[in-house]
């Protein structure tokens, strides 16, 4: 009990639980939809591309920073989807070049400008220094306009991840819902960046997703079940990074590893069955047959 | 110009990039179709239904549809992720695509699906993940959520692969009491007897309509040598034709 509320006797680290344990639950929630379109990928690639974004505003217009690096953001993630959604040979590798493009655009400014050393590993792996309200509160928002997105449009997001092109012929429109998901993601991204880091985002979009998906075959219930891991993987990896002194996004992302071997142990041959090929038609999905 | 269908192509070309797998097509269906495209792999006739869904733009001719034109679409079996996780119920009720607040389903909304479900003899796997559906099972699945749209227009791409010969009567005579309905109904198929001949209306495609018309008219060693390139003969028995491959006899083992 003591190892549990010591900690929370600093302020820096009740607001470090308050935004790992969110972001966990956000990126868990918004996970599901990126793991089972096969967006892993480009989760992986619009973190690193949406640093550029985060270093340029950390560095030069700090206060500016969410509207500016949230805009870059969107940008990179609707220049993502709309090549990927071109199905042209050299996608992937366009995707590619623009986000480790904005990556190295990142490090470039943070290694000039930057405060040498900490800031920038803070950045990569995680940090709860320095958490400021606002931030929390920027949490707070993207996680209510998620939560509207899923709920005002869960049958759109549903149809559109499982089948698009039936659901564009049942009258949906695909590219827009697309687009509205890319917004979230990049938003989700943007706002968890900080604890996270930028290098592990993309492990705590995957990890509670395909966790929750060997545990069930509903998907109403992987969406419930996947916010509640990443919300623990948070919360646990959070006192964990205290007490071990390393960044807070590589113990969140080490709980969820953990929580996904036992996971992986319990459920068996069922839950492997179940998890095989989930994130599989990664890149374009250009659906071609004469 | 006769009357105008539900859905017409005008001199439409379309394809993929820029490679053109369709040229010059023209084409009219309405409520009463029940019309099967016929072709070889790759002569397009996939390509011709997503142009008629209007999932491929022409990118020469027109494509008309009639004001609030409701249509469905049933996919072939083999590109379905199986893999994802829905039940039987929820991928059933994705059909249901009218604004609505809250994500679960009204009770209104219940009794569609169980009744659609009931309707194809699948109602006990209602909550039953799709992957443990057999391949006839799933193939009703699919039909049960386009009925639940209750479509003016109906469209298959190659309903019959991959299922036995009982589901293959099952849904030929499904989409029979469902044009008598009303329902106009297109599919594909390359399935010459089992499919094709059973349909009173065919059209022949290789890149563009070879020809079009009842089977007795189409079906004839002509249009289907120029359709699927190779010499084809037809028969007769009980007055349906039957499509024999003599360019490739059979071979006694060896």
């Amino acid at each position: 009990m003591e190892t549990l509320i010591e900690p929370l006797g600093f302020a820096f680290f009740q607001k470090g639980l308050i935004v790992a344990t969110l972001s966990g639950a956000l990126l868990g929630f918004v996970g599901v939809y990126i793991v089972l379109r096969g967006m892993s990928y480009i989760g992986h690639g619009l973190s690193h591309a949406i640093f550029g974004g985060y270093a340029a505003m950390q560095l030069f217009a700090a206060q500016l920073y969410v509207l500016g690096a949230g805009l870059w953001g969107i940008a990179s993630a609707i220049a993502i989807t709309t090549v990927a959604r071109r199905g042209r040979v050299g996608a992937d590798a366009a995707i590619g070049v623009i986000t480790t493009a904005s990556f190295a655009l990142g490090v470039a400014l943070f290694s000039k400008f930057g405060t040498s050393g900490p800031a920038f590993d803070n950045a990569l792996f995680g940090s709860i220094l320095g958490i400021t309200n606002s931030q929390i509160i920027w949490l707070v928002v993207v996680m209510a306009f998620a939560g509207l997105v899923v709920l005002l449009r869960y049958r759109e997001l549903l149809f559109t991840t499982f089948d698009p092109d039936v659901a564009q012929a049942s009258g949906i429109k695909v590219a827009r819902v697309e687009a509205l998901l890319m917004i979230v993601l990049a938003l989700s991204i943007l706002v968890t960046l900080n604890v996270i880091g930028v290098t592990l985002v993309a492990a705590m979009l995957v990890i509670p997703a395909v966790i929750a998906r060997m545990l069930t075959d509903s998907f109403g219930r992987m969406l419930a079940i996947s916010t509640i891991v990443g919300l623990v993987c948070g919360l646990v990896g959070m006192y964990l990074s205290y007490y071990a002194g390393v960044p807070s996004g590589t113990m969140i992302v080490l709980v969820g590893a953990v929580a996904f071997l036992v996971v992986f142990g319990i459920t068996g041959i069922r839950g492997r069955e179940r998890a095989a090929g989930v994130d599989e038609h990664s890149g374009p999905r250009a659906t071609i047959s004469a | 110009m006769s009357q105008p269908g539900l859905i017409d192509l005008a001199s439409v070309s379309a394809g993929y990039g820029r490679t053109t797998v369709l040229h010059d097509v023209t084409l009219s269906i309405d409520a009463s179709a029940f019309t099967g495209i016929v072709g070889p792999s790759g002569a397009g006739k996939t390509t011709l239904l997503r142009v008629l869904l209007g999932l491929i733009k022409p990118s020469s001719g027109t494509r008309t549809t009639a004001s609030g034109l409701r249509v469905a679409y049933v996919p072939q079996l083999e590109t379905v992720d199986w893999k994802f996780p829905v039940t039987v119920f929820e991928c059933v009720l994705m059909a249901r695509t009218e604004h609505r607040f809250w994500p679960w389903p009204s009770a209104q909304e219940r009794t569609a699906v169980a009744a659609v479900l009931e309707r194809l003899g699948i109602a006990d796997l209602a909550d039953r993940h799709i992957r443990e559906l057999s391949g006839g099972q799933q193939q009703r699945m699919f039909l049960a959520r386009a009925l639940l749209r209750e479509p003016q227009v109906l469209l298959l791409d190659e309903p019959t692969s991959g299922v036995d010969i009982n589901t293959r009567h099952d849904v030929l005579h499904l989409l029979g009491d469902l044009h008598a309905d009303g329902m106009g109904i297109v599919l594909t198929t390359h399935d010459l007897n089992g499919m094709a001949t059973h349909l009173p209306h065919l059209v022949c495609v290789n890149g563009h309509i070879i020809a079009e018309g009842s089977p007795r008219d189409v079906i004839v060693p002509r249009v289907l040598e120029e359709t699927f390139g190779a010499r084809l003969e037809v028969l007769e028995h009980l007055g349906m034709p039957i499509v024999v491959d003599t360019s490739h006899p059979m071979r006694e083992p060896i």
